[in-house]
């Protein structure tokens, strides 16, 4: 019993951590393009300025990415504490 | 992943089959069209045959089963459950208005784009899977267990139902729109046509026929919406991938932008319009004066042009303008005021299509930088906290199909919003290109036919018979329709676009019609009310909720109010900060406790609705009065952190939750197989 506690205890803090460190690239995706978006703009990405490319595509594809990750990773989470078997 | 379980491969059977059958139809139909089928029987066959399936879906997926109607059985597949929510979620806002929206506003209106789908990266992260392993039925059932008790469930009623009902409204408003204009009745006939076909799907099979409804909705959505930007980067750039190439069309349009820009003829126009704006501005100083004199004014010419005996019609028309005077001098104030800020925004050059955050002086930019990042934020946290969209993730069979299933929605969801800035661009480079500037005599036949609806104006100010840009009105909303008309493609692809709308609208009506309906009879009659009510009672009063909201719904809608975007934005705005801090901590921090969730929501949402109406003109406030210069649409920015705020200062200054409570919270951060939902039901 003490033994799944412990399993417990870690588990919930690995997912944790990795939860902090998606949303700390959610809001740097989110907001530091919008906040630079004028600076950004200066520099041209295939005819887009790079600002409006960002907002309209880049941060989209970013956002895409992360939940994908975490999707991933945390299945991975779970089969290493022995929480995954079947679906 | 069980992609080989029996029922996913007959999900993907059935599907494959209904969209092939829907691809034969548009080409079915598109080969009437060459043989001489008239448009309305198209538009008409593509919204009756389109709802005629939904029907079909419904009545096939009719259920008496409680968990079958409130949460689908919970054995969707995380695919599928993704396409569902993206049908969900997407709305007549989002298909007909953001393209309209992105070709007026070019960057600024980006802030959807960010905002209405960075917000799923909250739904994964911090609630989707939990909800799901909590595994009961709506969001305040969450909030009784968490929050021990019937007041925070009270008060989760309270903004679920205030936040989706004005949302439905919206979209009963555009299927009423929609019908209208494809099939040709009376806008409030329309509107119950709506609600026949939102009623069809929802009302028999609740959530199980919503969802398998929304899918086949989500199929015909986004092909309706690909077609027709897909053929016209075609067209255009010479490649079928409007996504990948709109970048250098953007580039071409900033050069076209600064050659119109600096035209003498659209100068001119512009000076008249400036003009135009100061007589409108000195009308008004002179009221009630002016007023007099203008009617005394026409009363004359009415009699002039009676005397000579000008032709009918010509009287007639000014006897037209006679009658449309205002009556008094505040309806004279409000009209022209409204007139005049028109004529304004005419007088100078909108601003470059990629250029972010234009303003006069540095103060304007900061302020239009400020507004941007606070409205996609809001849009963010109050995508992460719309109960419809949560109560998705009670149908996923496992949390970690919930998990699967958020970045499935975002990939659907994706797929729409990352073609909506192509499609404004593509857009605004055809009427740049092609339109502005060509002889008003032989404009083509799109311009008058939407004139006579007063969607597309133009106004020949300088009378030199050539369209000039600030001529020229498009109604926001139709940008989207009118797409295939100025790509003069058939009709078959306008009707497409037509019921690809439609099953926008339908779709979101559905599960926001869920949201309340449940609302109301699960939570507040069935938790608080009567709690000893049989399955067979529960259900009766579910439905015969549903039914009520929807007709009252219905009958809001063809009132028409005109103030319908500026409520979606607030529902998002409530919705954020009613929920979002509730929801978060109530999983992440255990010593939140019921006296900080009940006081955090309400002051969250106490603050939010204070900020309208100090600043929104409908309510009378000003925008001199805002914070920090932030639009009332943005409101939720300030409501969303005085929420957590509140929560954590007040759930420190009370005692912390019981065990059990902490229990339940252990439990839902744990994968699936550990541990049992706590006995809270009879506290609760």
């Amino acid at each position: 019993m003490r033994d799944t506690y412990a399993r417990q205890g870690t588990y919930w803090r690995e997912s944790l951590r990795l939860t902090v460190i998606l949303l700390l690239v959610w809001a740097a995706a989110s907001f530091l393009p919008g906040w630079y978006a004028v600076e950004l703009n200066a520099i041209k990405f295939q005819g887009w300025p790079l600002g409006f490319y960002m907002e309209a595509q880049g941060c989209l594809i970013i956002f895409l990415l992360i939940v994908w990750i975490y999707d991933r990773w945390m299945v991975r989470i779970e089969r290493r504490h022995g929480f995954h078997e079947e679906d | 992943m069980s992609v080989r379980s029996p029922l996913v491969r007959r999900l993907w059977r059935y599907y494959a089959v209904y969209a092939l059958g829907f691809v034969g139809l548009i080409v079915s139909l598109a080969i009437a069209e060459q043989l001489g089928m008239t448009p309305r029987w198209i538009g008409q066959i593509f919204l009756f045959a389109t709802i005629a399936i939904y029907a079909l879906i419904g009545v096939m997926s009719r259920t008496s089963d409680v968990s079958e109607y409130y949460v689908a059985g919970r054995r969707v597949p995380a695919l599928f459950n993704g396409m569902a929510t993206a049908a969900d979620w997407m709305s007549a806002a989002s298909f007909i208005g953001l393209a309209g929206t992105l070709y007026y506003s070019g960057f600024a209106g980006l802030a959807f784009v960010t905002g209405w789908t960075g917000g799923y990266v909250l739904v994964a992260l911090l609630l989707a899977p939990f909800l799901r392993k909590f595994g009961q039925f709506t969001i305040p059932d969450f909030l009784g267990a968490r929050y021990e008790g019937h007041f925070a469930r009270v008060v989760g009623v309270f903004a679920a139902v205030l936040a989706s009902f004005v949302y439905v409204v919206a979209q009963i408003y555009g299927v009423g729109l929609i019908t209208s204009r494809f099939i040709g009745i009376e806008f409030e006939i329309g509107v119950f046509v709506g609600l026949a076909g939102i009623l069809v799907c929802s009302f028999l099979g609740g959530m199980r026929a919503v969802t398998w409804t929304q899918v086949a909705q989500y199929l015909i959505l986004i092909i309706a919406y690909l077609v027709p930007v897909t053929i016209l980067s075609y067209k255009v750039t010479g490649v079928p991938v409007p996504q990948a190439v709109y970048g250098q069309v953007l580039n071409d349009l900033g050069i076209k932008e600064l050659e119109l820009f600096s035209e003498p003829r659209e100068n001119e126009v512009r000076a008249l319009y400036r003009s135009r704006a100061e007589e409108y501005a000195r009308k008004i100083v002179d009221l009630p004066e002016s007023l007099t004199t203008e009617r005394a004014g026409q009363v004359q010419r009415v009699t002039e042009l009676r005397t000579v005996g000008a032709p009918a019609r010509e009287i007639a028309t000014a006897e037209r303008t006679l009658r449309d005077l205002p009556r008094t001098p505040d309806e004279a104030r409000m009209k022209w005021e409204k007139a005049r800020q028109d004529s304004l925004a005419r007088s100078v050059n909108p601003p470059p299509h990629a250029e972010a955050f234009s303003g006069a002086d540095p103060a304007a930019r900061d302020s239009a930088r400020n507004n941007f990042l606070a409205l996609s934020f809001v849009l963010m946290l109050g995508t992460a906290a719309l109960p419809h969209i949560l109560m998705r993730y009670y149908t996923t069979p496992c949390v970690r199909s919930a998990r699967r299933s958020v970045f499935w929605s975002l990939f659907f969801i994706f797929l729409l919003y990352v073609t909506a800035p192509a499609y404004a661009v593509f857009a605004k480079w055809e009427v740049y290109s092609n339109l502005i500037g060509s002889n008003i005599g032989s404009l083509p036949p799109w311009v008058a036919s939407w004139g006579k609806v007063g969607l597309v104006k133009v106004e020949d100010i300088n009378g030199d018979g050539i369209l000039q840009l600030a001529e020229l009105t498009i109604n926001s909303d139709v940008i989207l329709l009118i797409i295939p008309e100025i790509a003069g493609l058939p009709y078959v692809v306008s009707g497409l676009v037509a019921a690809g709308g439609l099953a926008a609208a339908l779709s979101t009506a559905d599960g926001l019609l869920l949201t309340i309906s449940h609302a109301l009879s699960h939570d507040l009659y069935y938790k608080m009310v009567n709690p000893q009510a049989s399955t067979q009672r529960r259900l009766v009063i579910t439905k015969s909720q549903l039914l009520v909201v929807a007709v009252v719904a219905a009958w809001v809608a063809s009132l028409r109010p005109d103030s319908i975007l500026f409520m979606v934005g607030l529902a998002f705005s409530i919705a954020a900060s009613a929920f979002f801090p509730a929801l978060v901590l109530g999983i992440f921090w255990k010593r939140a406790n019921k006296w900080g969730a009940v006081a955090g929501m309400l002051a969250g949402m106490g603050i939010t609705l204070y900020y309208i109406v100090r600043t929104h003109p409908f309510f009378g406030g000003t925008m001199a009065d805002a914070w920090m210069d932030i639009h009332p649409i943005s409101c939720g920015v300030f409501g969303v952190p005085v929420g957590f705020l509140v929560i954590a200062l007040v759930s420190l200054l009370t005692p912390p939750p019981p065990p059990e409570v902490q229990a339940l919270v252990d439990f839902v951060r744990m994968p699936d197989q550990v541990g049992t939902l706590p006995v809270l039901e009879k506290r609760l």
